[in-house]
């Protein structure tokens, strides 16, 4: 691999004059011995399915089959159509798509997972409301994904990208730091603002648990999708406006690695901890499981 | 370096587990697991006929992992089974196979630690069911929903009767019994389906029995 870890790939940014994105496109050239056409094409082609995706979520009744999702993503875009909203129209539109996206995959849609099925809506939810914000060309959302492919690459040979082995932080936490820098370089962001935008976003999801209720990838994961997008937005905005991360990249990442190999079992994916040992969640599980799923 | 390639963050594109094609390959993943009793370190998959030409595309290496890491052919982690487990330390292996089986769509899974190692044949027979065809290179056909006590002993004059002493001594009822041997005097397997459940405590008396190589129950679920 062209990059190891996040400075690695800064300073190739910076020794060639490329983006991020360009990096990762040249990279994957590389490695894997194929042209550039197929690998846009490639990515074009996930783009298009997160765009289904977030329609599908968006116009019809999703619902999964547990019932404990579905129908939040359609009603956060009517509550943003009315126009009373406290936050940002950008972040709330990032937050719907997110959660939007988040249901059809709990409703078992077709679905690109970015870099997991149980973050799946961040990174199409805040590219598309970016895209939307910026005018920016479908090129634009392309390379955005490579640039958030490159963090996650990073993230995923670093530490973890699963709930299963790092929690929650792992997962959405992941996928908000790769979300955030992508969000950064749509934005016409430098790099190095990318790395800073990625650090915020993740160091503000240490030690988030992964207590899925009945061990299902809906209750509080689609509501996690919604707060990980915010969460992007706001690191990218704040990079942007030059702030920096005192921690850098590689090091928070690395914090993200050793919290996560201290985290107890029971608070990483085993629906033992946390929201999944609830009165609630236990009173759910017993009814979902009681009902026939064949 | 664990991951080298952009499409494993960004991506697989899938659709939910539950589609039948995902399931029969979860259900033989999950057997193949259940045989083991444990999480495995390494597995190495081979696919076969139209598994091995579709597998990418299909979501069946995706779901026979997920069946590896025990979970339920609904659950819609299964997408990410193989983000999990390399997170997890599993490494996964998959061949691709030309040569031509029985059956359209064959896998079979080697599960292996220090402990030991085995080695599953499973089909799925659509609508989401797969039977399992052999095991540690005895053929078999366990399919269904019922659990099948499997025993591996020395093959010797009397074993077969001390594990149905067992299984009478506890008022265990035999429905159905397999016996194979690979070749005489070596290593034989039994299979028994039985009318009342068998407890771990019974597992472990049989596992006990002189020439008892291994026990394990198989539940296909």
């Amino acid at each position: 691999m062209k990059f190891t870890n996040v400075a690695e790939l800064i300073a190739l940014t910076k020794s060639e004059g490329k983006k991020i994105s360009e990096i990762m496109i040249e990279a994957e050239m590389e490695q894997h011995n194929r042209t550039r056409e197929e690998i846009i094409a490639q990515m074009e082609r996930s783009l298009e399915v997160m765009q289904a995706a977030i329609e599908k979520g968006i116009n019809e009744d999703v619902k999964s089959r547990s019932g404990l999702s579905g129908g939040d993503g359609k009603k956060l875009t009517q509550y943003l159509a009315e126009g009373n909203y406290l936050s940002g129209a950008t972040i709330l539109e990032a937050v719907s798509k997110s959660v939007a996206t988040s249901e059809v995959n709990a409703a078992m849609g077709t679905i690109v997972a970015t870099p997991t099925a149980g973050s799946v809506g961040i990174l199409p939810g805040t590219i598309f409301a970016t895209a939307n914000k910026l005018n920016s060309s479908r090129e634009e959302m392309v390379n955005a994904l490579f640039t958030a492919g490159a963090i996650g690459l990073v993230i995923a040979n670093n530490a973890f990208i699963s709930g299963a082995a790092g929690g929650c932080q792992a997962e959405v936490g992941s996928a908000a730091a790769m979300a955030a820098a992508a969000v950064v370089e749509m934005a016409g962001g430098t790099p190095e603002q990318s790395a800073n935008a990625l650090s915020i976003a993740l160091k503000n999801m240490l030690g988030l648990t992964c207590d899925p209720v009945a061990g299902l990838v809906e209750v509080p994961c689609v509501k996690r999708n919604a707060l990980g997008a915010a969460n992007a937005m706001i690191a990218a905005d704040m990079a942007l406006a030059g702030i920096g991360s005192i921690i850098p990249a590689d090091e928070v990442i690395d914090t993200m690695y050793r919290v996560g190999r201290i985290m107890p079992v029971t608070l990483k994916e085993t629906a033992l901890g946390g929201l999944a040992a609830t009165a609630t969640a236990k009173r759910l599980e017993k009814i979902i499981s009681g009902e026939s799923l064949t | 370096m664990k991951y080298q390639s952009v499409f494993e963050i960004i991506g697989p594109i899938m659709i939910g587990p539950s589609s039948s094609h995902t399931a029969g390959a979860a259900r033989i993943g999950r057997a193949a697991r259940s045989l083991f009793g444990r999480a495995p370190k390494k597995a190495t998959i081979t696919l076969y006929g139209s598994f091995a030409k579709t597998h990418k595309g299909h979501g069946t290496d995706v779901a026979i992992v997920g069946g590896l890491l025990d979970f339920d052919t609904y659950d819609n982690r299964i997408i990410d089974s193989l983000v999990i487990a390399k997170d997890l330390g599993l490494v996964v292996e998959f061949i691709i196979s030309e040569e031509e089986t029985k059956y359209p769509n064959t896998a079979r899974i080697v599960l292996e630690d220090e402990q030991g190692k085995i080695e599953v044949e499973g089909v799925s027979v659509g609508g989401g069911k797969a039977d399992i065809t052999q095991i540690n290179g005895f053929k078999v056909k366990i399919s269904g929903n019922l659990p099948s006590l499997l025993v591996i002993h020395e093959d010797r004059y009397g074993v077969i009767a001390t594990i149905a002493n067992v299984l009478g001594l506890n008022e265990i009822n035999i429905a159905y019994m397999e016996v194979a041997r690979k070749e005489k005097g070596s290593l034989a397997m039994m299979v028994v389906d039985t009318d009342q459940a068998i407890s771990e405590e019974i597992i472990g008396k049989i596992a006990e029995l002189p020439y008892v190589r291994q026990v394990a129950l198989l539940i296909i679920k």
